[in-house]
């Protein structure tokens, strides 16, 4: 199965390959084609790769998805709207299957300080601003997925935020899976630079449109450059027919400091590889994650953390609750080279499992070849604290409702850094509803 | 840190004091492994016909695997074919009936090694099976075993004499299949050592056996087999010692435990084969499988080890809590210097309702050393209840050494509680300052700082062990005051 | 006892230390006083040996060595004791184990014969009673989970089973109620006796109302600005540091006793 879904997709890029923009860009061509070779001999990954022994993505090859219409959009400015989030004052972009869609988007009203282009157009345009990042932080594909998406590499946005500017209003991303017709996919190629200096918080939704079956297949690249701070909310709220594979890679400069939310409240199966390589001296990174998943949910989270200079800091908390027959994989890589001396490093991973069926897998791992350092990782699968239970109920408290009131607690914490207010005021309640339905 | 990391370079780069060579006639088998080879080991032990089936059937699986490579450790290919699978001291007709019957030189080789077995009857009342390359030579304390029925006696003799107890638990626990070095062992294993401990038996001292490697490119394969019957109890002491050779020899042991309802079994093990030369030159694959099962209710195994040699070590003592409330506990120092690898860690599966299991790991790295705590902890579907503490700490000297930690939980079960806590660290500079301050010299601040950040493991070695591990770290006696 | 001469210690490339010279006789208890990043600590731990001080000038004779020379444990054995600003937590090693060992490494040294089990106790069971700590104290990891009061304590306790011949107490005050203090000093002074030498380092006067010093010497900038009799302590107590920095500033320092 997988190896002809590895032919059906060869050809398919075969054909689309004409169209992709700036196809004699020799530099596009050769991440294109490296795309294609690392797909063709490496495959899609199987429950043999160590890193993918408790994703099975079998039910995602079995049949073949289609690239959606290049330049055609079915979505409109109301169903837009129907998903903003209420009272957070942010600027808005609107992707719709990998394209960005300049009429849903709010592009004008975005400051001089950020420029957001297509990276269609980017490409024809002005190639030169992105031959010194695209793919840069990928070589080569960890996986095939990845290989896919340099392979059809077309469109997706880019970001870039001038060095030294500072912003408090968030730039909101809205990326709509949209299908047309059954088994619809896209493949956003996305790239955001933040210069030396700046600051700017990015919210990153994906949401679907109906209950089709869709496949987003996205890679999204970060540079941020010394001294700079980027916060990077990413929330998947998709449907449960949605296969969505995530890859988020990070590198960061002397000084820097990136923040990034992984928060998964939907999806059938969702695959996110997040890798940060710390790069300059005296980088920070803090990687929080919450998931919540039920029904036939499968929630990956696959993390990796790269202490490759002295003097950086990474946090990474991951909480998740499963119910029903939900099954969630958390991987937590952290590798500290021989020259990152006095590191400090700290992971945790915490789960609550609220019914029989659901599964949860861990592997929170520690690499460690320089000899200065602090490192700690911890992982916790249990149930709500039963002291704390009595001591609600002896309050008066419904044991249903108490219970709940924990749960809410435990994945709430998760949250309480997200600001500004109106956007973790809206997760937690998000999060409250999921947990009382 | 210059001066200190000298120190403790000084301190782990100590010669083999182990590293002396027996010169005793040996019966060696050619090198080369094919199923004429495995028939004549079969012969040489005199083995029943079922014996030699199973030997025959693990051979053909074997043939059909590949070496493993997913361990985090680095050697160059081994050449299977080049390697002699028996080695035994050639003695009188018959197997010594008593230590005076045993071989001078033999004797004196237990004797540099620190284990004099008269002196031991004498003073310890440890019974000890000594394995010297891969014949059992001497067997003391039987009489006094015998008495209460537990039977100890060299593998070979126990297939010959308890041919049913063999039968029903040989490959029980880790069968002839299970993994590529378990297979090479079930085909060529030539002596080890078997203990069945009868229902409601104390086992009345501590059994213990010396394993050392002496013929040049021999592989050591020996097997044990411990069963302990419905609430009996034991503890096992192994220890292990190799000599010096420019070669690397293999160690491929398979350890097999067997606990019934209300039973107990303590296995310690302090491992100190040849680690090879500071260049990496020579020591000891030591690529050993050991798995305990817990088959009856509250059931108890559990494993202590203590491993400062070998080149590369890969063992990951196991318990499988089949039975209700049963438990399973891992203590573990790993200590890699110069190039040494070792990637050890444990496997806890809990099956059975109510069942808990401890992991307590200590790995310290000096030198180039390589240090991977691997470990997985299963809760299946059916295991109410399952509670699991994990607990990994690495301690770091010296700038060019790794220390990793590689945990699997895997939790099927909403009871479950499960925890694991690794932390990793380098010596503190300070702690070292403050001990020389209270006018310690460096090295025995680095002892007692190590041995300090051992001592979980240590308090679960018996008296004797913990005193030969404490040693083994350079460490003077803790714990000897107030 | 101790003769420190034109002593310049730097830090990663910064002059700390500018100039230090102080002779402490035997039986002498001399207080060193100052403000925040004067160098107080830092002339403590040169003196024990840490590591990461570079002594650019100068020396320091104690007794007949020349004590720079000496690694931190033989500074010790001869008699040399540091009590910590901030004692080192050493987990799954018993205070008690520390103790003996420290012990006796210096009788060892002296050429004297160990500590056997039965003595050892009595004498820790009566030190025990000078810094008032219980028994089961010692059987905890050294400083691991002690309170702040714990570890000064701690420092005392060991301090008086090495009987020192020369103490010096780095902020040993500091982050102690008035009750935990009283029993600090007065273990200290229990201390005092015969040849013993004892250097305290303090920022604040409060400590020699309870060990009383026969000289105090004020450091400021890397440079004794002033020294005199424990008078001066009370002075500096009324008007503050600032009018000896001024001194400091203008190079009119001067040299201690």
């Amino acid at each position: 199965m997988t190896a002809q879904a590895v032919v059906d997709y060869l050809a398919a890029q075969r054909r689309l390959e004409p169209e992709l923009p700036a196809p004699d860009l020799p530099w596009l061509m050769e991440l294109r084609d490296g795309g294609v070779e690392r797909l063709r001999d490496a495959g899609f990954p199987s429950l043999r790769d160590e890193d993918w022994r408790y994703t099975n993505v079998q039910s995602l090859l079995k049949e073949p998805f289609e690239m959606g219409p290049i330049g055609q959009c079915d979505v409109d400015a109301a169903f837009v709207s129907s998903t903003t989030i209420p009272s957070l004052e942010c600027y808005r972009v609107v992707v719709v299957n990998g394209i960005p869609i300049p009429h849903l988007s709010d592009v004008t009203l975005v400051p001089d300080g950020i420029r957001v282009s297509s990276l269609a157009d980017l490409l024809v345009s002005d190639p030169g601003r992105l031959e010194p990042y695209l793919g840069k932080s990928l070589v080569p594909d960890p996986h095939g997925f990845t290989a896919m998406n340099s392979a059809f590499l077309g469109n997706g946005l880019v970001v870039e935020i001038a060095p030294g500017q500072v912003f408090d209003k968030p730039l909101e991303i809205v990326f709509v899976a949209s299908a047309a017709t059954e088994s619809t996919m896209a493949q956003p190629r996305n790239l955001v630079v933040a210069g030396k200096g700046s600051r700017l918080q990015v919210l990153a939704r994906y949401v679907a449109i109906g209950a089709q079956r869709t496949l987003t297949n996205v890679v999204t690249e970060v540079i941020v450059d010394a001294d700079a701070h980027l916060t990077l909310y990413q929330l998947q709220e998709e449907s449960k027919n949605s296969f969505h594979i995530g890859g988020l890679f990070a590198k960061l400069g002397r000084g820097s400091r990136f923040d990034a939310f992984a928060i998964t409240l939907a999806g059938g199966l969702v695959r996110n590889d997040l890798r940060v390589d710390l790069d300059g001296a005296g980088a920070e990174v803090n990687l929080r994650g919450l998931y919540l998943a039920r029904g036939r949910q499968h929630i990956d989270n696959h993390t990796q953390i790269f202490h490759n200079e002295p003097d950086c800091i990474s946090h990474e908390h991951y909480k998740g609750v499963l119910d029903d027959r939900a099954r969630a994989v958390f991987h937590g890589r952290i590798v500290v080279q021989p020259d990152a001396q006095k590191t400090v490093s700290e992971q945790s991973n915490q789960n609550l499992l609220l019914s029989r069926d659901a599964e949860i897998d861990t592997k929170p791992q520690l690499e460690i070849y320089a000899d200065d350092v602090k490192c700690a990782h911890g992982a916790t699968v249990g149930q709500l604290d039963k002291e704390a239970l009595f001591y609600l109920r002896s309050r008066g408290i419904a044991e249903e409702a108490a219970k709940r009131l924990l749960i809410k607690g435990f994945a709430s914490d998760v949250l309480l850094a997200v600001s500004p207010d109106s956007l973790r005021e809206h997760l937690l309640t998000r999060v409250e509803t999921m947990l009382t339905d | 840190m210059s001066s200190a990391t000298a120190e403790i370079s000084a301190l782990v780069d100590r010669e083999y004091k182990e590293g002396f060579v027996t010169d005793i006639e040996s019966d060696t088998l050619p090198p080369g492994l094919d199923e004429q080879v495995v028939r004549a080991i079969s012969a040489k032990k005199n083995d029943p016909p079922f014996m030699l089936e199973w030997r025959l059937e693990a051979f053909r699986r074997w043939q059909a695997m590949v070496e493993p490579s997913w361990a985090h450790v680095d050697y160059p290919p081994i050449d299977f074919q080049a390697i002699s699978y028996y080695s035994a001291p050639r003695s009188p007709e018959d197997a010594p009936k008593s230590l005076d019957e045993v071989d001078p030189k033999l004797l004196e080789t237990y004797e540099k090694l620190g284990i004099p077995l008269q002196e031991q009857k004498a003073l310890a009342g440890v019974a000890v099976d000594a394995v010297f390359d891969s014949v059992s030579v001497a067997t003391t304390f039987k009489a006094n075993l015998a008495e209460v029925g537990v039977i100890f006696c060299p593998f070979s003799e126990a297939v010959r004499d308890h041919p049913d107890l063999v039968k029903k638990y040989l490959g029980a626990v880790v069968p002839q299949g299970d993994n590529y070095y378990a297979a090479l062992n079930s085909a060529v294993f030539s002596d080890g050592s078997f203990v069945y401990v009868p229902k409601g038996v104390r086992c009345p001292m501590e059994l213990s056996t010396y394993f050392r490697i002496n013929a040049m490119n021999t592989g050591q394969f020996e097997r044990t087999l411990i069963v302990a019957d419905e609430g009996s109890y034991v503890s096992y002491l192994e220890g292990c010692t190799a000599p010096m050779r420019d070669e690397n020899q293999l160690h491929a042991a398979v350890v097999e435990l067997v606990a019934m309802e209300g039973a107990q079994i303590k296995y310690s093990t302090v491992q100190n084969w040849y680690p090879g030369d500071a260049e990496g030159r020579g020591g000891i694959y030591n690529f050993v499988t050991k798995r305990g099962a817990c088959r009856g209710k509250r059931a108890k195994i559990s494993w202590t080890q203590v491993e400062t040699g070998s080149a590369i070590t890969w063992k990951y003592p196991s318990v499988l809590l089949e039975g209700d409330e049963s438990i399973g506990e891992f203590y573990s120092v790993a200590l890699t210097n110069n190039r040494q690898q070792a990637d050890t860690g444990t496997k806890m599966v809990h099956i059975g309702s109510n069942t808990s299991s401890t992991i307590i790991s200590k790995g310290i790295s000096a030198g180039r050393g390589q240090n991977t705590y691997r470990g997985l902890v299963k809760i299946i579907k059916g295991a109410e209840g399952a509670r699991n503490y994990s607990q990994c700490d690495s301690l770091l000297m010296g700038d060019q050494c790794g220390a990793h930690t590689y945990p699997y939980l895997e939790v099927k079960n909403p009871t479950a509680i499960v925890e694991h806590e690794a932390t990793t660290t380098k010596i503190g500079e300070d702690q070292l300052f403050y001990c020389r301050q209270r006018g310690l010299s460096e090295e025995d601040a680095i002892s007692m700082i190590v041995n300090g950040f051992c001592k979980e493991v240590f308090r679960e070695l018996p008296m004797e062990f913990a005193v030969e591990a404490q040693k083994l770290l350079g460490i003077s006696l803790e714990g000897a005051v107030g | 006892m101790l003769s420190i001469s034109d002593l310049m210690v730097e830090v990663g490339g910064k002059p700390i230390l500018k100039g230090i010279n102080l002779n402490i006789a035997a039986g002498e208890v001399h207080a060193i006083m100052g403000p925040n990043g004067s160098g107080k600590s830092t002339l403590a731990n040169v003196l024990a040996g840490r590591e990461g001080y570079d002594v650019m000038r100068g020396s320091v004779t104690y007794g007949d060595h020349d004590l720079l020379a000496l690694t931190p444990e033989e500074r010790a054995r001869e008699g040399l004791f540091l009590a910590f600003q901030y004692p080192v937590e050493i987990p799954g090693v018993t205070n008690v184990y520390l103790i003996k060992e420290a012990v006796n490494a210096q009788r060892k040294h002296r050429g004297e014969s160990e500590l056997d089990a039965i003595d050892f106790l009595k004498l820790v069971r009566q030190k025990l009673q000078l810094v008032e700590m219980k028994e089961e104290f010692l059987h905890r990891p050294v400083n691991h989970g002690f309170s702040g009061g714990e570890k000064k304590r701690n420092e005392i306790f060991q301090m008086a089973m090495i009987e020192p011949r020369l103490a010096i107490l780095d902020e040993t005050d500091s982050g102690l109620d008035i009750d935990a203090l009283k029993v600090v000093a007065s273990g200290v002074n229990a201390m005092r006796q015969g040849d013993r030498s004892i250097l305290l380092v303090t920022h604040y006067q409060r400590l020699l109302d309870y060990i009383e010093p026969d000289h105090v010497h004020v450091l400021a900038d890397g440079r004794f600005v002033k020294s005199g009799d424990k008078h001066l302590a009370r002075e500096l107590e009324e008007h503050g540091y600032g009018w000896l920095e001024e001194q400091a500033d203008s190079g009119a320092g001067q040299s201690a006793a």
